[in-house]
This record gives structure tokens, sequence and C-alpha cells, in this order.
């Protein structure tokens, strides 16, 4: 089959990832993300109501109460009503809230969670959070800089980066909530997307060695052609089931499945684009990929 | 023949979390003395059928410790609860549960269904730090008493103070410090002693090791981690967990607990010790109180102690059972500064009269009212029950450290101690976390992940069916075993499932299929390089491989660091993942390569039903490739 010419593009795809990332740092730094309450501590109380309830009422008998900063939004349903408090609140109060909406109402008020986050915790898991994404991005680049070669670690590594920036952009762009699920899903992007990258890098090693008399250019265009069907299969069954998950998966798992939908789709162009724009830019050539010894003995080197 | 062996104990091991749990009342005694037998669960019984709530399944569990009744119906859990609660007393703990229904062959070999996490089941999750600092300036504090106490006695004249993480001795003759620093040294063998020459004094550091510190900080941890536990068990709920995380964190898992604030108070709560002085016989009444001892052995016996505390649990920095000299069973206490001074003023015009030692334990009265609307509704109320551990006669002036001796055997010493330290807290602790979900959202998050596992996987199905053919009936077939493997593993490993962990599961479901296609497309191109059949299938699935394990190796990298950083629902998600891609493997390059050969295997084949590779088909499908 003629190989797609996918690299003739790949100055486009180079301009494309630039603004995304470039729009992704800018709002980044500009408005940041819309930290939730496993990062910036405080109170989380969701009450359901008999049936629907007056949210400015509340708000007023929260006001009387004294519980300034309090934000009060519906959540899901009109029954169900989502009270944040602000940090420097004490657990003890959260608690009281509930009685004290009891009492102001003459509906039944059913406690359905409340979480409480002090601020050092908050903060560790921010810490945690960013120390674990540094830790899996460096770990994968030693793995793969001693599976393959170094050329391919840093395309891998600038995929990977390309896919946490640019999802943690959409969430900053879209003021969507950041908490400790959105985070697993961030990390579990990076495994997706690395596992994505490693199927295309295999298959471009492979043609190196296999195919004589090509420029590098037209064996990664070989490469991702034939890798092309497997990506797109594999992309697709999983955002089928991360869609089933967005959509029947309930308020408490939506952000993580967005973030899924979202890095998974990046993931997918990073791996074809990304990885493989490094390395013909750093001029991947058969040298690279030459195996030492024997001919062959790069199957038996390869099992574990 | 293997597969289906591991396939067959997959299901095995699977199946006891297709068995839904019957909602059903546990009943235990308030005290461990109180023992559950046939006439009192058959009052429980009794009430259960004059209310009209169909039970079955009741019988006594641990060795008469409590028992379980099991409810038809999920709705009636809790009056059944009331109802219960009412006939038998506020001698019983009638808490709500859900027993398995794990039938008794498989709970024979082993098999268990998974823990719901709190996030599914409904209670109440806590994270309380231990004050790690206040815990190290008492034992600071404890180091200056006890070195003051010493050169006191041994009449070596100097001044101590502390100054931050040291402890600072200033002498008038070199000859002094040499003298104390032999003494400190026997004392206090932990402290590192530096010896600095002034122009007028000569001073002697004693700075307390990092290593000293870290076994502080464990000591203050576990110790509230005993202490802690003993609360919980206060609360009477059915499946507690008290748990040690990192450094100076306790995590705290209630399941079924609503009322979070008691639970605060409780945990919470500084100590639950009081030393007073036993009352003289000529003492006016209103100045004493009367207490039963709480020793089994000392049944209806009782003390007048005073009114006054000298001092309570939280001045109690430790207790520990030992012997003296005569090699008689002892219990040393260490209090704080300010304990220890309390201590000393009290017990120094005191000598030979006998101090009492209180233990307060939280129990509850239930009071049953009646509403406006004619309901009866059942209030708990709390109040402290203080009964007496000892009263030993005071010896000499006590100060920051004494002994109680006199006990009769090192059985008493040691329960005697675990008493004291249950009932002082090492160091102080606070809420840093609190996650509270209420019962009906933990049915409906499993609910929704049971929802989104079926669509998700229908999708999959259908697509993998109409884009593969045949080798997609493998690949569904191979992925549903990867499933019943998942959830066997989970299952023995005795993980908690959460809904990040459902996602996770979700998410495997659709990457599984990953291995497959990549297997798959190696086949189609093999067939369209101009390989036989069998040829391009044993080629495929080699080649695959390799490129298999070194993408899920990565995968699995990923998944561990974040098993590492997470807590909670998140580790649960890292758990499933992980799992995920290792059966996710095996399946697809062990199981989907074995029904393959089950199609096609043994014969010769003419064509594969691949999907895409048909024929005038192979063109088409290759230039939309």
């Amino acid at each position: 089959m003629n190989p797609i010419p996918f690299m003739k593009w790949r100055w486009v795809a180079i301009a494309l990832s630039g603004l995304a990332i470039v729009t992704a740092v800018a709002s980044l730094s500009l408005q940041q993300l819309n930290w939730g309450l496993d990062f910036t501590g405080g109170t989380l109380i969701e009450v359901a109501y008999s049936d629907s309830a007056d949210l400015s009422s509340i708000r007023s008998v929260l006001a009387e109460e004294g519980y300034e900063g309090a934000v009060v939004v519906s959540f899901g349903t009109d029954r169900d009503v989502l009270v944040r408090l602000p940090d420097g609140y004490s657990d003890e109060q959260g608690a009281l809230m509930v009685d004290k909406l009891r009492s102001s109402s003459d509906m039944a008020i059913e406690l359905r969670r409340i979480e409480f986050v002090g601020p050092q915790v908050g903060d560790e898991l921010r810490d945690d959070g960013g120390i674990a994404m540094l830790t899996a991005l460096g770990l994968v680049m030693l793995y793969v800089a001693f599976r393959f070669q170094i050329k391919f670690a840093l395309g891998a590594v600038f995929a990977l980066a390309h896919d946490v920036i640019v999802t943690l952009g959409f969430f900053s762009l879209t003021g969507l909530e950041f908490d400790l699920t959105v985070l697993a899903a961030l990390l579990a992007v990076v495994g997706y997307s690395l596992n994505d990258t490693i199927v295309v890098s295999d298959r471009i090693r492979e043609n190196l060695r296999k195919i004589r008399r090509a420029e590098a250019i037209d064996v990664i265009n070989i490469s991702l052609t034939e890798t092309l069907g497997r990506t797109l299969v594999t992309s697709l069954t999983t955002l089928l089931v991360l869609a089933a998950l967005a959509l029947f998966g309930g308020e408490m798992i939506f952000g993580f499945a967005v973030a899924l939908l979202v890095g998974v789709t990046v993931g997918t162009y990073s791996s074809m684009y990304v990885a493989s724009t490094t390395l013909l830019q750093l001029g991947v050539s058969k040298e690279d990929v030459m195996v030492p010894e024997r001919e062959g003995a790069d199957q038996e080197g390869m099992l574990p | 023949m293997l597969i289906l062996i591991v396939v067959a104990g997959g299901f095995f091991y699977a199946a006891p979390n297709l068995y839904a749990p019957d909602p059903a009342l546990q009943i235990a005694g308030a005290s461990s003395s109180q023992m559950i037998d046939r006439p009192i669960l058959g009052r429980a019984e009794q009430a259960l059928t004059d209310a009209g709530i169909p039970f079955f399944g009741e019988v006594i569990q641990e060795q008469g410790k409590s028992a379980l009744l099991r409810l038809t119906d999920r709705d009636q859990q809790l009056r059944a609860q009331a109802v219960v609660a009412r006939e038998l007393g506020d001698g019983f703990i009638v808490a709500l549960n859900l027993a398995p229904t794990t039938p008794d062959w498989l709970l024979q070999g082993g098999a268990t269904p998974m823990k719901l996490g709190l996030d599914l089941s409904g209670g109440v999750h806590f994270k309380l730090e231990v004050d790690v600092a206040a815990a190290t300036e008492r034992r600071l504090e404890q180091y200056e008493i006890g070195i003051k106490k010493r050169l006191r006695e041994e009449r070596v004249r100097g001044r101590v103070s502390l100054d931050g993480q040291r402890a600072v001795m200033q002498f008038r003759a070199e000859a002094d410090r040499e003298a104390a620093r032999k003494l400190v040294a026997e004392l206090y063998p932990e402290l590192f002693l530096d010896r600095v020459d002034e122009t007028d004094a000569w001073l002697l550091y004693a700075d307390v090791t990092e290593q000293t510190i870290t076994e502080l900080v464990d000591y203050a941890v576990t110790q509230n981690l005993t202490t802690i536990r003993n609360r919980v068990n206060e609360l009477g709920v059915s499946e507690p967990l008290v748990q040690r995380q990192g450094r100076n964190r306790i995590v705290v898992e209630l399941p079924g607990i609503q009322d979070t604030a008691e639970a605060k108070r409780i945990l919470g709560k500084v100590a639950n010790l009081e030393f007073r002085l036993v009352a003289e016989a000529n003492a006016p009444i209103s100045e004493r109180q009367r207490f039963e001892y709480r020793s089994a052995g000392r049944e209806g016996m009782t003390e007048w102690l005073e009114r006054d505390v000298i001092i309570s649990g939280e001045s109690v920095s430790n207790a520990q059972a030992g012997f003296d000299q005569n090699s008689q069973p002892n219990v040393s206490i260490s209090l704080d500064g300010e304990g220890g001074m309390l201590m000393s003023r009290a017990t120094r015009a005191n000598v030979k009269r006998r101090m009492g030692v209180l233990f307060i334990e939280r129990k509850y009265r239930t009071r049953y009212e009646m509403t406006e609307s004619g309901e009866e509704v059942a209030k708990r109320i709390p109040y402290d029950e203080k009964k007496l551990l000892t009263a030993p006669v005071i010896q000499s002036a006590l100060g920051a450290q004494f002994q109680i001796t006199g006990l009769d055997n090192p059985g008493e010493s040691s329960e005697l101690a675990l008493m004291l330290r249950a009932g002082a807290l090492a160091a102080p602790i606070t809420f840093v976390e609190e996650r509270t979900v209420g019962p009906s959202l933990g049915a409906e998050n499993i609910r929704l992940g049971t929802k989104s596992v079926q669509v998700g996987l229908a999708l999959v199905v259908i697509f993998m069916m109409l884009y593969y053919r045949v080798f997609g009936v493998a690949a569904v077939l191979a992925l549903s075993g990867n499933l019943v493997l998942l959830v066997a593993i989970m299952s023995l490993l005795g993980a908690t499932l959460t809904l990040p962990g459902i996602a996770g599961i979700v998410l495997t479901v659709g990457m599984a299929v990953d291995a497959n296609v990549l297997i798959f497309a190696r086949i189609r191109e093999e067939i369209r390089g101009g390989a036989p059949p069998q040829t391009a299938i044993g080629q495929g699935f080699d080649r695959a491989v390799v490129t298999i394990l070194d993408a899920n190796i990565t995968t699995l990298i990923v998944a561990i660091i974040l098993y590492a950083i997470g807590t909670g629902p998140v580790k649960g998600f890292a758990v499933t993942l992980s799992v995920g891609i290792i059966t996710s493997m095996l399946s697809s390059i062990i199981g989907t390569r074995a029904l393959v050969n089950l199609f096609y295997g043994g014969r010769r084949v003419q064509a594969l039903s691949i999907g895409g590779v048909g024929g005038a088909k192979v063109a088409r499908q290759g230039a939309a490739e």
C-alpha cells in the first residue's frame, strides 16, 4: 500500500501544537486552574432536598448564620445543592451547617456528603502530584532510552509533556474543576499516550532496520501508515468506553472522564506527529538503531 | 488446558462478587464480657416478628461475641435496628451491616467478595494528624525535669534550661560538669553530649538526636493509634479501619456511620484518665464521690474519692509495665512538666494516703420520646462512665516520674499499663481531612458505575465484532476472560473497590483491546504480504508480543507511580489499572492465541475471517488505513 505522506504536513502540525501549547501556557499563567477542594483545602457539603431547592433562600440563611464566602450551587438536579466553604472554616462548622439548613427549611434534607480538607493536606497533595508527574516522565524517558535510543526517549517525553500541557490548558480554559481524580486521569493519559508512542516508535525502529535505501522521512511515513489502523481502532474503543463513563458515570467521575477524553484524543495525535517530528528533527538514522551484535539478536534481547 | 484451569479459577474467585450481600443487623455486647446467647437472640427475633419485619439466617458468631440477623428488605434496616435496640436496651450495640451471601463451597476455597470503598458503601473517612511538635516539646520537658532531679540528688551544682532542640547545662567548675556528664550519659544514653568552654562557665549541651525524635514520633503515633482503636470500638461500627499513614497521620474509616459530629467528638477527645486522692473517712459528703472498680476480679468493690482532680490523662506521656529491684511487677508512669508539678504539690503533704486512678469511657443511654406527630424516636444520650483502675498508697512525694508497685502479677501490671496508655494521648491530634458519603449517594455511585461498565463493554463488543469478525469474537471472549480475571485477582488481593476503581475497570476494558488490535493488525499485514494463513497467525502473534510488552511495561511504570502517591480512591484506581494491564497482556497474548488456534488450528485454512483483508477489500481497506 502507498504510504501516506504524513511528514509533509509536519510544519502544520508543529504550528498547531505550538499554538495549542502557547494557548495552554498563557491560560495557565493568566487564570490558572480551577483547583478543586483536594488541593485548596476547605469544606464541601452536598445535600439533597426532598423537592426543588430555593438557592437564594439557602444563600440568605447562610449569610445570616455568618458563613462568609460560602458558594451555593445546584448539583446535577435542582434538588441537589452543593455548598463550598473556603479554607479557614473548621470541620465542625461544616457539620453544623447541615443542622442550620434543616431547621431553616420544612423540607426533608438528606446529607449526601461532606468533604473537609485541611490546608496542609491540600498543599501536600499538590506537591506530591507535581513530583509524581515529573517522576513518571523521568522514569519513562530512562526506560525508553534504555530499550530504544535517546532520540526516541526525547520524542516520547516531548509527546507526553505536550499531552499533559494541552490537557491542563483545556481544564484551565474551560474552568472545569481540577481535583484529585483529574490528576489521576492525567497520569493515566501519560500511560495511554506512552503506549501509543511506543507502538509507533517500535515500528519506526523496525522499519529503519528493515528498509534499506530509504530516507528517514519515508521510513517514518511508512511506519505511521502501517500503524494508523491500530492507532485509530485502539483510540476509538478507549474513547467509546470513556464516553460511556462521562455520560453515565455521574458527577463525581465526570471530570476524570473528561480529562481522559481530551488526553486520549490529544495523545493519539501526539504519538503520530509530536514524537515522529521530534525524531525527524533530531536526525534519526539507521545508525541509531543498528544492532551491534549478530543479526536477529534484537528479537531475543527484547524478550524479558 | 492451562488456560482453561486459569479461567475456571478466575470464575471461582470472581464468583463471590455476583452474590449481592444481605442487609443485616449485627448485635454485640457493649462491653467485651457481655456474651450473646440464645435467649438474647430470641428476644431480638421476637421483637422483629412483633414489628412485622421479615428476617432469616440468624446466627451467633465468634463464640458468642456477636450475632447476625439477615433481613429481606433493605428499606427496613433502619427500622429493624431501632426495634432491636429498643428491645435489648443499652447493654448492647446494634449495628447496621451487610452480610455476604457467598455460598459455603466458595468460602471453603478461600473465595471472598471485594470490599466496597466508602464512596460506594457510605460512611466516614477521617484523616488525623498527630502533633509531633507537641510530643517533642513534652519529651524535652521530661529531659529537663529528669536531669534537674538527678543532679540535685547527686548534689551537682549547676543550671539546666531548654534551648530549642537541646538542654543546656551551665556549671561553675569543670569537675561539676564532668560529674554531670557521667550522670546524664547514664540516665539518658540517647542524648548527644557536647562540652563547650566559655570564659566564666563550663557548658554542657545535650542534643536530642534525629533518631530519638523518629522513635518518639513512632511511639506517639502508635500510642494514638491504640487509643483511637479503643475509642472506635466504643462507637460500635461493624468493620472499622484504623491505620497509620505516612509519618504522623492516622486514617480512620467508619462504614455506615451517619452521626459524624458524635464520631469526631469521641475520636478527638483529649484524654480519659483522672488521678484523685482517696477521700478521708471524715470528709464531708459534698467533697467525695464513690466509684466502682473496673477489673472483673474486684466486682462490686467501691472506693470514695475526692472530687478534686490532681491531673487528667493529657498530662500522662507514658506508662510502661516492668519490674522493680526485687523483681516485683510494677508500672512506671511519666508525666509532662506541668503534670509533674501538680503531682508533687498534691502528694507532698499526703504521703501514706492513697491515690485513685479513674478510667473514663463514653457510653450511651437510650431514651424513647414521643414526637408531636405521635411517632416514637430513640434518643441516644451520651454519658461518661468512670471506673477505678487502681488505688495505691503514696509512699513518698511523687514527681514527673513514679512507679505503681504492689501488683499481684505481671499480667496485672501490663493490663494496668495498657489501660493507662489507652487513657492518655501521647500527643494531641487534629482532623486534617474528612469525607462523609451518605448511603444514598453510595448506592447511586454503585448503580452509575455498573451502568457505565455495561455500556462501555457493550460498545466495545459491538465494534470489535463488526470490525474483526471471527477474530473479533476471539478478542471479545479474551476480553471477558480478562474482566473475570481482573475481578478475581482484585478479590484475592483483598482490594477495595472504589468509584475511580470502577473507572479503572472501564478504562482497562477500552485499553485491553489494544493488544488484540496490535496482533490482528500484524496478521492482516502478513496476509497482505502473501503469507499463508497459519504462518500469518504465528508470525503476527510473535512480532506483536514484543511491541505489547514494551508498551505495557511503560504504562505499568506510570500506574505504580500513581499507586505510590495516590490516597484512598485514587489508589483504588491505580490498583485496578495495574492489575488490568497485567491481565490484559496475559489474556491477549495467551488467551486470544488459544482461541484463534481453536478456530483455525490443525487444518488447512483458505481464508481468515479477520475483516478488511478479504480479496478485493484489501486494496480499498489498505488505502483507507
